[in-house]
């Protein structure tokens, strides 16, 4: 393997990636953009555990990035039927228009 | 460039490439299963999914047009400042430390599977349950559109 890839530059490029799905999350107005920067904040976290996992060798960070993958599985199945919903019911992915959910 | 595109399958595109240049860095990282998860999974079942809901949406040029309108400056100034500064931190953290050595061991399929079927038994088992809760959850919602529609349609029309 390639010893010149640090970890930490591997965690600079996870933070990269965590913080750019925060501004996804944040400034769009799209659900399915807010999903998709959703997603790419869990591949950071998964990055993140990798990188630690292979820098002191231990399997413990791929078994929490499986884990991540299948809480992400079931969260993006979980969502999109959510939005399919809430598309047949309002004609609209603004979530401005959920503003009347309230609970 | 996924948070900026106007056109959803666009986005798509690029979250994909991502996921594909994420996997080639977990490979160099000594993590082979993992990578090769990240590809099957992610960029093969997940991305499935969103096409398919985006085509089933029938979101096109009108999405975008709507987005680019969405997407103003005024409006993602502020939340690109705030999340600046938390980047900002977060590589003075990072940093910070610099006695850590770097001593990469390929973790291979085989200890990952030994350690996953040995002390995190209760986690697969978890994980299992939720993806079973998942599924089932996805399916309720998805059928549940048919009778609340219905029952709308049968409220509307006597009113």
């Amino acid at each position: 393997m390639n010893p010149s890839v640090s970890i930490e530059m591997i965690l600079l490029l996870a933070g990269l990636l965590f913080v750019l799905g925060i501004v996804g999350v944040i400034i769009r107005k799209n659900i399915i953009f807010m999903l998709l920067s959703i997603e790419i904040m869990l591949n950071a976290a998964g990055l993140a555990f990798v990188a630690a996992g292979s820098h002191w060798g231990q399997p413990d960070g791929q078994i929490m990035f499986i884990f991540i993958l299948a809480m992400a599985a079931a969260e993006v199945s979980i969502g999109l039927a959510l939005i399919l919903q809430t598309y047949h019911q309002h004609k609209s992915l603004d979530i401005d228009t959920l503003k009347e959910m309230k609970g | 460039m996924v948070v900026t595109r106007h056109n959803p399958v666009h986005a798509l595109l690029y979250l994909v490439i991502s996921l594909l240049s994420l996997s080639v860095i977990f490979f160099l990282l000594g993590a082979p299963f993992a990578a090769l998860l990240e590809i099957i999974i992610y960029a093969g079942a997940i991305m499935v999914l969103f096409i398919f809901v985006i085509m089933l949406l029938n979101l096109g040029k009108e999405t975008a047009k709507q987005e680019k309108e969405w997407l103003k400056p005024k409006v993602w100034a502020g939340p690109t400042i705030l999340s600046a500064i938390l980047l900002a931190e977060l590589l003075f953290l990072i940093t910070l430390p610099n006695n850590t050595t770097s001593s990469q061991q390929t973790v291979d399929a085989k200890a990952v599977a030994i350690s996953l079927f040995g002390p995190y038994l209760i986690g697969v088992e978890l994980a299992a349950m939720l993806l079973m809760a998942g599924v089932v959850g996805a399916a309720h919602i998805g059928q549940h559109k048919k009778t609340v529609l219905h029952r709308f349609l049968k409220e509307e029309e006597p009113s």
